[in-house]
């Protein structure tokens, strides 16, 4: 027997937690950088205390964004393997979009569109890793040769637009999906939620 | 404005035209590195109107000292033997230190407002109260002059001596040259000085003698007459042809508004998009039993096995 108020667990307390720390820094280094990229931006190095608090904290910061995330991501990489059904789901994205879900595969713990943002999140963080090691001063810069700095400088910021841009689709997207922020701020999602969503994880676990 | 006296041309990370209501005369130094003897009185007089004292280093086995540019060292002396085809010895001694590009490389690298100006008679100058320690002016050169100092976290070049020059003063390296190598004035007259001399070294056979005013960066507000301008590079590595590197010209170019337009467009797409289309809601008490039929208007998930 099944209530409305039957719940399911989908994220943990300690994911929850992984997933907003990561969130925050996120927020902090897109803005931060931001302000080192475009002259119309640089008012926000305020945010972090000025420009040389900017380019003192955004690395830091940078660095806490890779370990929180990878940490929160990297048990996650099971339920985000791309298989047939994705391809369809993404195919048929817009018929989602108008929500129709009819004639669609069925989705397990994550459909189409979360795993691309897993892997292009996962991938474009490693880059902003490597290139932003390589352009760190004062710790590691002059360790590398400046063709290198210059092609590093620019891997980052398209880098960053990349992930700055998904993320916006993934912010859009969980405030339409009614129900997700709920699972992500308390953990739990409706049964309804569930089998409406993720019928293919709503089997397993529900 | 640091020299309120000099109007700015360009100023870095900036999106609005600087001050600029006088029309100064764009001025330039000529290094004639044919009648250089290498003394280091400019080195000297370099540290002494900057009151630099950069620390007291090691002999290297040769004359270069310090070896290289650094936050407290704006200009060197690099010394080069060469062999000519006849057998002679050849001294290159040139005076490295910043080119004061017309198309300054740093300044459009640097991403804080009003670190890196360059003022209306050509100087490129860092405001080195504004300089956040980022080292993009590093990659910005063509010419690796730039440092960063690990005191202060701030990048440090050649000035121009742009306070001497905005009083009416020659650069204190012009001052201090006892063979008169280094000449100070208006760009033009200095290309026309240059003119003169490369004739009387073409005339004692230089026959590639020239001026280094590369226009790849514009031209320079400092200027080489090399007697062997075909070959830059016998001159401890001078740039034949150098220009901003175009992986930072992508970078401060067209990259800049693409991304910002491409985040603000993304940003505004996707509230219209919640807007128009609302949430994407589920009905409870449609789909809250197992195998429920669903109700008008909740979509029916797919019930295949995977």
């Amino acid at each position: 027997m099944t209530t409305r108020n039957d719940q399911i667990e989908r994220y943990t307390g300690s994911q929850r937690a992984a997933h907003w720390v990561s969130a925050i820094s996120f927020i902090l280094l897109a803005l931060s950088g931001l302000a080192l990229f475009h002259p119309a931006m640089a008012w926000l190095a305020n945010l972090l205390g000025g420009g040389q608090w900017n380019r003192i904290l955004h690395p830091f910061i940078g660095v806490l964004w890779f370990l929180v995330f990878a940490r929160f991501a990297l048990p996650l990489m099971g339920s985000n393997v791309i298989t047939g059904g994705d391809l369809k789901w993404l195919a048929q994205v817009r018929r989602v979009l108008a929500h129709d879900a009819s004639g669609i595969p069925p989705v397990g713990r994550y459909n189409g569109g979360q795993k691309v943002l897993y892997w292009v999140l996962l991938l474009g963080m490693l880059v902003l890793l490597a290139s932003g090691v390589v352009i760190w001063e004062p710790y590691f810069a002059d360790r590398f040769p400046v063709d290198l700095r210059r092609i590093a400088v620019l891997a980052h910021a398209v880098t960053a637009w990349g992930l700055i841009l998904s993320i916006i689709v993934h912010v859009t997207a969980s405030v339409w999906t009614a129900g997700s922020l709920t699972a992500m701020v308390r953990g739990k999602v409706s049964r309804a939620w569930a089998k409406h969503h993720h019928p293919g994880w709503y089997r397993e676990v529900g | 404005m640091a020299l309120q006296s000099l109007d700015i041309e360009r100023r870095s990370a900036t999106t609005v035209p600087p001050p600029g209501v006088r029309t100064p005369a764009q001025v330039a130094k000529l290094i004639d590195i044919s009648k250089c003897i290498g003394c280091k009185a400019c080195q000297a007089a370099c540290l002494e109107w900057n009151d630099l004292r950069d620390e007291v280093g090691v002999c290297h086995g040769t004359y270069d000292n310090p070896t290289d540019l650094s936050a407290k060292s704006w200009t060197v002396m690099r010394f080069h033997e060469a062999q000519t085809a006849d057998g002679r010895l050849e001294w290159h001694i040139r005076k490295d230190g910043c080119m004061h590009c017309a198309d300054p490389g740093c300044l459009k690298a640097c991403p804080s407002p009003g670190a890196i100006v360059q003022y209306a008679n050509g100087i490129v100058d860092f405001h080195s109260e504004h300089c956040i320690g980022c080292g993009y002016c590093l990659m910005g050169c063509p010419f690796h002059i730039p440092r960063l100092s690990q005191e202060d976290h701030r990048a440090y070049k050649c000035t121009l001596c742009s306070d001497r020059v905005a009083v009416g003063l020659e650069p204190a390296c012009v001052k201090s040259c006892p063979t008169g190598c280094i000449g100070f004035g208006s760009k033009e007259d200095m290309v026309h000085v240059a003119a003169g001399r490369v004739a009387e070294l073409k005339e004692r056979g230089f026959a590639h003698a020239g001026l280094y005013d590369p226009q790849g960066v514009g031209g320079t507000h400092v200027m080489y007459v090399l007697p062997h301008a075909d070959q830059p590079e016998l001159y401890s590595g001078l740039p034949k042809d150098p220009t901003i590197s175009p992986w930072v010209q992508l970078w401060k170019g067209i990259a800049k508004p693409i991304g910002l337009a491409a985040i603000g467009l993304a940003a505004l797409g996707g509230f219209l998009f919640y807007v128009k289309s609302g949430p994407e809601e589920v009905h409870e008490e449609s789909e809250a039993g197992p195998g429920g039929p669903a109700g008008p208007g909740g979509a029916q998930p797919p019930t295949g096995g995977r």
